[in-house]
């Protein structure tokens, strides 16, 4: 149940503050993001950005939008901090991550602007949690400039198809080789790892196809390593857009639905791998 | 070699490519068995309980797929008769060559049948196919909703890997249904490496645990139990005799048994000569040879020993054969251990009266890995090394594990 923390001193507003009645709506979107240390939040009036990058190559982005909290609101046009990821999940989930049916964790986050630290206060049973995260100048991040019109090859798959296939991954592969075309293979997956090339192939008929517009014929590669947390929005995703640029930048968004049933979305952004070497077929 | 396997119970499976052949659709398959994909899946994951390498050796009466440990005490082979694939090419053999085959390790091959729900559920077809100029086995499996999987494996090109066995030479056999054996084998722990099976008064069965002599008894743990004669399908054992077999090895075979609820038939004869465990099917013909440990008081076969003592072994007998022998000074490190107790010959009929010069046979065959620290730990181990756990532990270490001692 929603509660109100204090109101801060002297009448100030608080930059940003928001209540949420069931913490794991923002704590699972948080962890399918969650493979760096640190995060930069941003917030605006539409909601909440959680980003994480890491090697300058690949970019996360949570979004919770202003709806799914009851209540949300920012003061100025947007406020941004750099946080400790790992630090606010243990926060959001003091009460423990598996929860008993019908019981959840109740959020009330408070953020008085630049320099003061984000108030997280959770409540469970009538237990009261206050949490007290520092916050930092937040760190400059990657702009891929993906936008809808420089889209080359885009396709949306059930979530259900690929999953296996993820979690499987060849990890003695160094690469993630993604082919597009309007021809076969249409869609495929190639990993080259110590014990041969494993190749996955999705034709544009499948059942899991739900959208299949590609033009041009790609093939990217990109650092396993990097690649593999986006695992984790997957498992959580019930639909995943695969879209790759002129540059072969890629593009992976997971539409992810909540316990209530409401949408969120979780983003991925990767550069292709600079070190070219001939495919194995 | 070709082969295509067909599938389960998965719908929306895409038909044959160009190129392959279909057969009538029925599922060739008996009551037993039921789709055949996750049926090879198992016989991966069984055969990888023995060695680190998969030998895949097509031939005209099937596909057949082997495996040895380590030291050569553990073998098992897989023979998919050709009605067990949809499509069965096993390539053509010219008057001078022998049809290709191949080893792959076992991980790599494992790794492709990995989730056995998972083959179950959502794979179809699976096609095997063999390109030696491409130096590449091609693993494809068909799954649910169209999706592909090709896996291209590097192989490497191998000798012929068969243990030679007749179960007909053995005096005692045994046919009982898999469920059985595992209801038994579970009583003992995962760790166990060896169990006793022995044959009683008023044709009981009984299963104990191996403890090795050193052992204190007051601190280990025994377990054993005995099971009726009704509750096989056909006992023949010799009365009062009994048999030491690595339990380990032999429970990759038995999940498979159980999961075809196939009966699973075993041929003994006396300690120290191997043990073999038949599975049988119209489709399929398993079997598991595993070295037994020899008796220290029987008299088998005395073998030219070629006075070689300098292994202190507590009796020649224990030694059954030549090649055994050698196989213990490879092994044996500063020629103290005692002489192993003797792994079947590969190659050679049973018992084996043979040269040292027809070992080249196995050369072809034999792994990159060391055998002797594994070999130790089933059979020295056991004698050497009290204290592994499925046993109780001593403290103290009864017999140090270097020279000059016995």
């Amino acid at each position: 149940m929603p509660f109100s923390a204090p109101p801060a001193a002297s009448g100030e507003r608080y930059a940003l503050s928001a209540s949420l009645d069931n913490a794991r709506h923002l704590s699972s979107l948080l962890r399918a993001v969650h493979f760096q240390d640190h995060a930069t939040c941003l917030a605006t009036a539409s909601g909440l950005r959680v980003t994480v990058e890491d090697a300058k190559c690949i970019q996360a982005n949570a979004f919770i939008q202003a709806e799914i909290f009851q209540e949300f609101s920012v003061q100025e046009e947007s406020v941004m901090f750099r946080i400790s990821l790992s630090v606010l999940l243990d926060c959001l989930t003091i009460f423990g991550t598996s929860s008993l049916p019908g019981t959840s964790t109740a959020l009330r986050m408070c953020y008085r602007g630049y320099g003061y630290p984000l108030m997280l206060f959770l409540e469970e049973g009538g237990v009261v949690t206050v949490c007290k995260i520092n916050t930092q100048e937040p760190d400059e991040l990657l702009d891929f400039d993906f936008c809808s019109t420089k889209v080359v090859n885009k396709i949306i798959l059930q979530s259900e198809g690929l999953r296996e296939a993820f979690a499987e991954l060849d990890m003695t592969s160094e690469v993630l080789q993604i082919t597009m075309s309007p021809d076969k293979p249409y869609f495929r997956l190639s990993t080259f790892g110590n014990a041969g090339s494993a190749h996955l192939d999705y034709p544009r008929d499948s059942d899991l196809m739900e959208a299949f517009h590609c033009s041009q014929t790609q093939t990217n590669r990109y650092k396993i390593s990097l690649l593999k947390p986006s695992t984790k929005a997957l498992a959580l995703s019930c639909k995943v857009s695969i879209r790759t640029d002129a540059q072969g930048f890629l593009s992976l968004q997971y539409m992810i639905r909540n316990e209530d049933g409401q949408i969120c979305f979780v983003e991925y952004y990767c550069c292709p791998d600079e070190n070219i070497t001939e495919a194995e077929l | 070699m070709k082969c295509v396997i067909a599938g389960g119970n998965v719908k929306g499976e895409r038909g044959l490519g160009p190129g392959e052949r279909s057969v009538p659709a029925e599922p060739c398959l008996t009551p037993h068995t039921l789709s055949s994909s996750p049926v090879l899946g198992r016989a991966v994951h069984s055969l990888s309980r023995i060695g680190d390498e998969l030998y895949l050796e097509p031939t005209e009466s099937g596909l057949s797929l082997r495996a040895v440990n380590s030291s050569r005490s553990g073998f098992a082979s897989f023979l998919f008769a050709p009605l067990f694939f949809q499509l069965y090419e096993p390539g053509s053999a010219g008057p001078e060559t022998e049809l290709f085959r191949c080893k792959v390790h076992m991980k790599s091959f494992l790794g492709i049948f990995r989730s056995l729900p998972s083959l179950e559920k959502s794979v179809g077809k699976c096609l095997i196919l063999l390109k030696p100029r491409a130096s590449r086995l091609v693993l494809q499996l068909h799954c649910k909703y169209g999706v592909t999987k090709t896996h291209n494996l590097a192989f490497q090109e191998c000798e012929r890997l068969q243990a030679v066995f007749d179960t007909q030479s053995c005096a005692s056999h045994l046919c009982a249904p898999a469920r059985l054996l595992a209801d038994a084998v579970v009583h003992f722990p995962p760790m166990l490496a060896e169990v006793t099976l022995g044959t009683g008064p008023g044709g009981k069965i009984s299963l104990r645990n191996y403890v090795e002599d050193e052992a204190e008894p007051s601190k280990t743990m025994v377990t054993e139990l005995w099971l009726a004669e009704d509750e096989f399908q056909s006992v023949a054992v010799t009365p009062g005799s009994h048999i030491t077999f690595c339990l380990k090895e032999f429970r990759g075979l038995l999940s498979f048994a159980e999961a075809s609820n196939l009966p699973l038939t075993i041929h003994f004869d006396e300690p120290g000569r191997p043990m073999i465990f038949t599975l049988d099917d119209t489709v399929l013909e398993v079997h598991l040879v595993l070295a037994t440990l020899s008796d220290l008081q029987s008299n088998s076969q005395s073998p030219s020993t070629n006075g070689v003592s300098h292994l202190p072994a507590p009796s020649d007998d224990f030694a059954d054969d030549l090649e055994s022998y050698m196989v213990a000074m490879e092994t044996g490190e500063g020629d103290s251990e005692r002489a192993p107790s003797p792994t079947f010959p590969l190659h050679t009929p049973w018992p084996a009266q043979r040269e040292p010069e027809e070992e080249k046979e196995e050369e072809g065959a034999v792994p990159g890995t060391p055998p002797h620290k594994k070999f130790r730990s089933l059979f020295f181990g056991s004698v050497m090394t009290p204290g592994r756990p499925g046993v109780a532990t001593t403290q103290e270490v009864l017999a140090e594990d270097s020279e000059g001692e016995s």
